[in-house]
């Protein structure tokens, strides 16, 4: 067992959650309720990752961390380091391969909160800060949680991306899913299994909280009584 | 300073509405048409959901919307309380939270207070921990009532309040709402499609069709004359025909119409034409039956007629009766169920009814609703 992947790998899909959930939070009350040109382009650009090869979209991911472009320069003269082969540069990876599994639960989640409601709440005089804390989060809920969970396991599992951006360098860009790889390469046949077992419970058990977390929503709580 | 409710609405798509009208504190305006006639909107608009192209809308001497000067405030600051159609509660919070969400920057035992004594005027005291899921429609009504009033608002919207529970909940809602809105001293704005409901909650009503205003005024007014043909349709007034002024009798007190070939003396309308067509329309109450004992003579624009369809109900009873010769125009008539029974009505039956002149309401005719709309109306009237 490669702790040190195992903790890369915790760390990288921690970050990327937290991150993304407050970027898809945002991103998927603009798509659920606002209309404006581009709204299809947008829902395209945000699904990609799901069908674009892991290398393809790793190869322009490295083309925007070179030094050559404007991304890659910025973060440099920020940071010092380059994006490529770190951490950091993983990180940034990571948020664009996850963006359809965390923006998409939370898009279905918001479109289920009738306007109505929303516009009660404002009526009600709540301002727009506090509909989304008191109206729009208690009931999206369970798609912020799907939400988290897939993009948790989903980067804790990502494989190709991983290789073209991060490399394999212990303790930094060696991930649990890369270690697999690299065991299997060594013939340590052990390794790989443990890992493998490991992630394939994890992977087991959130995807069943995932559709737990379905069947409750759907599932309406109490009977209701007749007049 | 005023706490009327002052609005002024126009604009071109998605629905065409150019709309005018006040509503005094402490009074009722019911807004009724049909389906797609902008009540809804206008109330939207009124509350800040949706924006008007040009308009004013004022309350309590505060300006919530103008054009002109560029204000157009946010719905948490109109101070609105709105009563939506299908109440819009919040499905996770209890009854007692969905009125205290609404009291937002009060203390805690001052919301928590205020929120059951809301919940007590509604009568919903002993509900308060029950969810929206485990209300009935009645209960939730008023739950939404109570949220609206709570934060004590410069006005009530209510879109629709009564249309989403049964005939026997909707009766006593009536009652009590009527109860309540008797007690609050701000405007009170009812969107409804139910003429019935209109007159029997609002003190004025304003009738809107397209986008527009037709009439406004009290319910009995408007329910008795009303100003159009276009109007009395929208109204559901049964007994609309057409006919022809056809004489004056200004020492008779009457003027005379032909329709198709019969005669018919309505009350005295100087500034009516001889030869002008118009619209006359009669509640079917007015219609009276004639016993058959009595004399031909006997009642005032006489019709012989023939039952053609009767509907016998509880205390009241509606026949349609074909009037004989012509081109068999029909007559609805309302009358007592005691009274049909007395009189054996029953399909084919040939009865005498009599359309008492006072009764008789003259209106400009479709085809002629704006050119006539000031000449065939009284001018009292309008």
């Amino acid at each position: 067992m490669d702790w040190l992947a195992f903790r890369v790998s915790l760390q990288l899909a921690t970050a990327t959650t937290l991150i993304l959930l407050v970027f898809a939070v945002w991103l998927a009350r603009l798509l659920a309720w606002r209309r404006f040109p581009g709204r299809s382009l947008v829902e395209g650009v945000v699904a990609l990752p799901l069908v674009l090869p892991p290398t393809v979209l790793g190869y322009y991911l490295l083309v925007a961390f070179s030094r050559d472009s404007l991304l890659g320069r910025l973060y440099e003269t920020a940071t010092g380091t380059t994006l490529a082969f770190t951490f950091g540069g993983l990180l940034l990876a990571s948020l664009v391969y996850s963006l359809p599994f965390a923006v998409q639960p939370l898009l279905r989640a918001f479109e289920s909160v009738p306007s109505r409601l929303r516009e009660a709440a404002w009526c009600s005089g709540l301002s727009g800060w506090q509909t989304f804390w008191r109206v729009e989060l208690p009931l999206a809920w369970p798609g912020l949680l799907s939400a988290a969970v897939l993009t948790f396991a989903h980067t804790l599992g990502e494989f190709g991306v991983v290789l073209m951006v991060g490399g394999n360098i212990p303790g930094e860009t060696r991930t649990l899913a890369i270690s697999i790889y690299d065991r299997t390469q060594a013939f340590d046949d052990a390794a790989a299994g443990t890992m493998s077992l490991v992630l394939l419970g994890f992977a087991l058990a959130t995807v069943s909280v995932v559709y737990a977390v379905e069947r409750r929503r759907r599932t309406p709580k109490a009977p209701g009584r007749l007049a | 300073m005023s706490s009327d409710l002052e609005v002024r609405l126009a604009q071109a798509a998605p629905i065409p509405l150019d709309v005018a009208f006040t509503c005094p504190a402490g009074e009722m305006l019911a807004l009724v048409g049909p389906s797609g006639s902008g009540k809804t909107t206008i109330l939207r608009a009124v509350a800040g959901l949706q924006r008007a192209d040009t308009g004013h809308v004022a309350c309590a001497g505060r300006v919530l919307f103008d054009d002109v000067h560029g204000i157009d405030l946010a719905p948490q600051a109109r101070r609105v309380g709105l009563v939506f159609q299908d109440y819009a509660l919040f499905p996770h919070l209890t009854a007692l939270d969905n009125v205290r969400v609404a009291l937002q920057g009060m203390p805690g035992e001052e919301r928590e207070a205020r929120a059951r004594g809301w919940l007590a005027r509604t009568r919903m005291a002993g509900l308060e921990g029950r969810r929206p899921d485990q209300l009935s429609g009645g209960e939730q009504q008023r739950v939404a009532l109570a949220r609206a009033l709570a934060r004590d608002p410069a006005m009530l919207l209510l879109d629709e309040p009564f249309s989403a529970v049964d005939q026997v909940t909707r009766h006593r809602l009536r009652l009590e709402f009527a109860d309540l809105a008797r007690s609050l001293e701000i405007p009170i704005v009812l969107v409804t499609h139910d003429l019935d409901e209109a007159s029997m909650l609002a003190d004025r009503i304003c009738v809107l069709h397209r986008g527009r205003t037709l009439q406004h005024g009290p319910p009995g007014e408007v329910l008795a004359h009303p100003v159009s043909a276009e109007v009395a349709r929208l109204i559901d007034t049964r007994n609309i025909h057409e006919a022809v002024v056809a004489g004056h009798d200004a020492d008779g007190g009457w003027t005379e119409l032909a329709w198709g070939a019969r005669v018919l003396r309505a009350g005295h309308a100087p500034w009516l034409l001889i030869g002008e067509a118009v619209a006359w329309c009669v509640t079917p109450t007015n219609v009276l039956l004639i016993p058959d004992r009595a004399r031909r003579e006997d009642g005032e624009n006489g019709f012989d007629t023939t039952v053609v369809g009767l509907l016998v109900g509880g205390a009241l009873s509606q026949a349609v009766l074909r009037c004989r010769g012509g081109q068999g125009d029909l007559l609805h008539m309302t009358l007592p169920t005691r009274v049909a029974r007395r009189h054996e009505l029953a399909v084919g039956r040939e009865l005498r009814v009599s359309l008492p002149r006072e009764a008789i309401h003259l209106m400009p005719p479709r085809a002629q609703r704006t050119r006539g709309e000031e000449r065939a109306v009284p001018p009292a009237a309008t």
